[in-house]
């Protein structure tokens, strides 16, 4: 049983912080983060073996159906450890991939600890590395652990060297486990209590609570999850949120486990979520602090670094009705991915449609299918486009995250793009693969260090733009699944950047420019005007597709006019029959755009992108 | 007796023809189904046929009695399936039905859909007595190879020995069918099949352009990945058809036909201008006081319906408004004359889409008439039209 404290002198039942164990679990994607949180809630009996299934904490649908994890989950664990007491353990299952670190980031920052965990059949790998530093970094105690001992190819000892080798310590403190068989499952439970600190808050002073993430519930509202710094949120509480000044009050306060169950208090160092009822998305933000509106704290929480998005693509509705909607969906969305930044975008070819920031081309694709599920729209999407710095010949500068920014080229004095610095971490016998592959990307080599004989880290300076576009993807082909990559944002170098424009008819389409490196402006020109002379159909007239430079074509295809369109015979027999026959042909009509006196069905423009990606 | 010399694209003889009452009558029996055809019509084994044609005779009598009386008729047209299936004495005591109910005028048009390997001088003779004036054969082709590719019963000889001997026989006007574009049939043997066609000295000729209707042996094939017919060649058989046509003498007044002046098809001018017609026999569609109605097209159920003093009826649609509007234009801008410029017209061409087909050389606005220019695009035109009726506030659409 949970033992009560005291608190503004009343009696509440909340657990004293030196019985709760906050951590992330952290780890490259695949390494077995939520199959090991699925042993933690068994092991505790947080679930029943009935309500049991794999990746349990995988709760959405995408989440299932690709087999990775893309929100961070939080829930909280009642464990008995071996000194006899009951600790609450309030675990976060983070995901692995890249584009998602920021999910990895917000979560630490509501713990004290972390697990990082590695394959022990694939060691040491970039995302092992980038999430270990981001935990360094945030002054958390890491708990290093060998996963999927079980494994025939498995290296325990090599992993927990070279898990030892990057943290500084010992091979001993590595723990091993499989959290398939459950072996070693025992061992972690006691590591975390007796090896990870207790939250230390002050439970007397204002409240301070971390929204560390939250979603929309159409019936609730905004629902938030929280980390109590300080002082404790009581049901009922009046609070206010510090950045947005919102005052509104706890409707309801409780924690996951990972069913929700609705608590009387959220004491410090507990983890819960809070309903307000406040339905104006924007008042509340993740990386806010929550205070009691009556006693105030003098200074907020730290709160979050703004993400900062890589890559951009406009996101249309196919139906240009669906544009409210659109907005709406993205407002929502953005309170639970938080990564999310949009502004407004028109485009002569697609409409009404927003231009949006994403982490990178997962998250691009995420985001798109949650809008497109969880808000049943139907989207399309431009190529995506990293920001480039403009340097002017008036000596003005600005970026721009939309091809159609780009001034005309006379204008311009310079275009600067962003480079990244990549690590590469991946047997030593590719090495030659790699720095080939690397280079004809335009990359720099940096230093390269072997994490143990076999297994060297890499690295590299390179432009976002490779990175985001297939780097990975071939780094990955060419390394038989041996490579992983991590990147972070570096500087802005100045390339030999054009922006191809594709006509139709001469009259530009929009949705279809594109800013590339010159060397690759006649290869994207040529894809692109074969590409719409096959999807767009014939006309009444010779329709020229071509790809320009400024007013220099690099590329030109026509689609032939069309000669015959007529139904042969009718008869008076028939007349009702080929009227509807019209009839649909014109229902398919509706869709079309007009682009310089061209009707192209939208279909046309969403395959052509869609291939694009 | 000369007829009166007419250029069947005349805009006088078109909204004339919009006056005409007409009677149309099916006769489904076939002796097999081609592959490309999805007309109502029954081969021998299927339901219906044992009861035979002489059953089918009389239930079409009983069914002209069922209709209000009407007219009087300007053509009477008999089309299938194959008409000529049925003997000249039960086809003239069809056409003695239809006299007897609505009445003629006088020169009433009375044609037949023949199919060559049907044809004897004797039928001929036969017809003529039983009041015909106009045939017209299902030739389709002159070539052995696209005859055999279209499935079709008789050869070339046998085609064009049926017309000679209709000409012979002194039938008002005689006329062919053709299809074009069959896959695989290139450009110069469509055009021997058009020269072979003119030589023939026709008064009247049909050429359609081979269309895949669903359901048919030929789309089962195409979906199969049998090739299809290719537009492109499409429009390089209809450009020379068109141009031989015409240096033989022939004026083309509607998208695929092409008559002799005089020779025009009254028949099917009347529907092309909207008239309204009645229609007798299995599958048969009629439309009379604003109403488009169809008959059952399975034979058996036909008869017994008739059999039991009902109308054969499997449906019926109310022209409202627009539906109305849409018909005019599309039936009437089929034709090389046109149609008259009424509101409806004025606003076509204002809008958007009527002026890029303006501008496309597709739509030329006339002083009082407007008429579509390339005809190989006319459905653009119908698009346009059925776009602009709908967007129409002022009519609403109901269907019955
Ligand atoms: N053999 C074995 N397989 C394991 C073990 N742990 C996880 N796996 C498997 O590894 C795969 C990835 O497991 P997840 O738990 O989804 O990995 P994750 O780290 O949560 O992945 P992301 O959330 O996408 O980063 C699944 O197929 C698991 O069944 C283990 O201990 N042994
Ligand atoms: C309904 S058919 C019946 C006439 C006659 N039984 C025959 O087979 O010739 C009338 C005409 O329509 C045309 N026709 C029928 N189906 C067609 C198709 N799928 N494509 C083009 N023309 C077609 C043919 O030219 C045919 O002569
Ligand atoms: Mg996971």
């Amino acid at each position: 049983m949970v033992e009560p404290v005291e608190l503004h002198g009343l009696p509440f039942p909340m657990t004293a912080p030196s019985r709760i164990r906050n951590f992330s679990i952290i780890a490259h994607i695949d390494h077995g983060k939520s199959t090991l949180a699925d042993r933690l809630l068994e092991r505790t009996g947080a679930i029943s073996e009935r309500d049991m299934r794999a990746q349990v904490l995988d709760e959405m649908d995408l989440e299932r159906e690709r087999g990775i994890t893309i929100k961070a989950n939080a829930v909280r664990l009642d464990y008995v450890a071996s000194d006899g007491e009951t600790y609450q353990l309030n675990l976060i299952d983070t995901p692995g991939h890249v584009d998602f670190s920021y999910e990895v980031s917000r979560s630490l920052e509501a713990c004290e600890g972390a697990l990082l965990l590695v394959d022990a059949s694939q060691g040491v790998e970039a995302q092992t590395l980038a999430n270990a530093y981001l935990a360094i970094e945030g002054g958390l105690e890491i708990i290093p652990v060998v996963n999927k001992i079980d494994l025939p190819a498995a290296e325990p000892d090599r992993v927990a060297a070279e898990l030892a080798g990057i943290l500084g310590g010992s091979a001993d403190e590595v723990l091993r486990v499989s959290a398939k068989t459950g072996e070693g499952i025992d061992e972690l439970l006691e590591a975390i209590v007796d090896r990870l600190p207790a939250p230390e808050g002050d439970q007397a002073a204002p409240l301070r609570a971390l929204v560390f993430d939250s979603f929309y519930d159409t019936y609730r509202g905004v629902v938030s999850h929280v980390r109590i710094f300080d002082g404790a949120i009581g049901q009922g509480d009046g609070l206010r949120f510090m950045a947005t000044g919102l005052d509104t009050s706890a409707d309801e306060i409780g924690i996951r486990r990972p069913r929700t169950e609705p608590v009387e208090t959220l004491g410090t160092g507990e983890v819960g979520y809070l309903v307000t009822g406040v339905k104006e998305i924007d008042l509340i933000r993740v990386g806010d602090t929550v205070t009691h509106r009556d006693r105030p704290a003098a200074e907020a929480l730290p709160g979050y670094r703004e993400p900062k998005p890589m890559v951009f693509s406009g996101l249309f509705p196919t139906d240009g009705d669906d544009f409210e909607r659109l907005r709406d969906a993205l407002e929502k969305l953005r309170l639970n991915d938080s990564a999310l930044i949009y502004q407004p975008e028109t485009s002569r070819a697609l409409g009404f449609g927003f231009r949006v920031g994403f982490l990178g081309l997962l998250h691009m694709e995420i985001v798109r299918e949650r809008l497109e599920r969880e808000y049943d729209l139907d989207l399309v999407a431009t190529a995506p486009s990293v920001a480039y710095r403009v340097n002017l010949t008036d000596g003005e500068t600005f970026m721009i995250r939309s091809p159609q920014d780009m001034p005309e080229p006379g204008k311009i004095a310079s275009i600067e793009e962003p480079y990244v610095k990549a690590m590469i971490i991946a047997p030593a016998t590719y090495i030659g693969t790699i720095m080939e592959l690397a280079q004809s990307r335009r990359g720099e080599m940096g230093e390269m260090t072997y994490l143990s004989p076999e297994r060297v880290e890499l690295h590299y300076e390179l432009p976002l733009s490779e990175i985001v576009f297939d780097f990975f993807d071939q780094l990955k082909s060419r390394t038989r699944g041996y490579a992983s990559l991590d990147y972070e944002p570096a500087d802005y170098r100045p390339s030999d950047l054009v922006r191809v424009d594709i006509l139709l008819n001469g009259v530009p389409v929009d949705a279809f420019s594109s800013i590339v490196h010159r060397s690759e402006a006649y290869r994207y020109g040529k894809a692109m005007v074969e590409r719409l002379r096959e999807l767009i159909p014939r006309q009444l007239f010779d329709v020229p597709v071509q790809a320009a430079i400024g007013s220099r074509i690099i590329a030109r295809e026509t689609i032939k006019a069309k000669r015959k369109d007529v139904i042969a015979k009718c008869y008076g027999g028939d007349v009702t029959r080929k009227r509807k026959l019209l009839e649909r042909q014109k229902e398919g009509k509706k869709r079309m755009k007009m682009v310089g006196q061209v009707e192209v069905p939208q279909e046309a423009f969403i395959s052509a992108l869609k291939l694009d990606q | 007796m000369t007829p009166p010399v007419v250029r069947p694209d005349d805009p006088l003889l078109a909204d004339e023809a919009a006056r005409w009452a007409s009677a149309y009558v099916h006769v489904p029996f076939c002796a097999r189904r081609c592959p490309y055809c999805d007309f109502a019509v029954v081969v021998d084994g299927e339901p219906g046929a044992d009861a035979g044609t002489d059953a089918y005779v009389e239930a079409v009598v009983a069914e002209i009695a069922m209709e209000r009386p009407w007219g009087p008729l300007h053509a009477i047209a008999f089309g299938g399936g194959t008409p000529s299936r049925l003997s000249a004495v039960a086809l003239g005591r069809i056409v003695g039905a239809l006299r007897r109910r609505f009445g003629v005028v006088d020169g009433v048009e009375v044609a037949i859909e023949v199919n060559p390997e049907d044809w004897t001088d004797r039928f001929a003779a036969e017809l003529l007595d039983a009041g015909f004036d106009r045939v017209s054969f299902g030739v389709q082709s002159f070539d052995a190879h696209t005859l055999a590719w279209l499935g079709r019963v008789h050869d070339p000889h046998q085609a064009e020995a049926a017309v000679v001997s209709a000409r012979h026989a002194g039938f008002r006007s005689v006329g062919i069918d053709l299809i074009y574009g069959t896959p695989g049939e290139d450009l110069d043997r469509w055009v021997t099949t058009v020269r072979r066609a003119l030589a023939l000295d026709l008064d009247h000729l049909s050429a359609y352009a081979l269309t895949v209707e669903r359901g048919t042996a030929l789309s089962r094939s195409i979906l199969a990945g049998a090739p299809a017919p290719d537009p492109d060649q499409q429009a390089d058989a209809y450009e020379a058809i068109g141009e031989l046509a015409v240096a033989a003498g022939l004026v083309r007044y509607e998208v695929s036909n092409w008559a002799r002046p005089g020779h025009h098809s009254r028949y099917n001018l009347a529907t092309w201008g909207g008239a309204e017609f009645v229609a007798f026999g299995a599958g048969a569609h009629d439309h009379r006081d604003g109403v488009r109605a169809r008959n059952v097209r399975r034979l058996d159920v036909y008869l017994d319906r008739v059999a039991s003093g009902v109308r054969p009826r499997a449906g019926s649609e109310r022209l409202d408004r627009a539906a109305a509007d849409v018909e005019r234009l599309v039936l009437g801008l089929r034709r090389v004359a046109g149609v008259r410029r009424d509101d409806l017209v004025e606003r076509l061409v204002v809008d958007p889409a009527g002026r890029r087909l303006v501008a496309a050389g597709v739509l030329r606005v006339g002083p009082d008439r407007l008429v579509v220019e390339r005809p190989l695009v006319t459905d653009e035109v119908s698009r346009a039209v059925l776009a602009l009726v709908d967007r129409d506030p002022s009519v609403s659409g109901d269907d019955c």
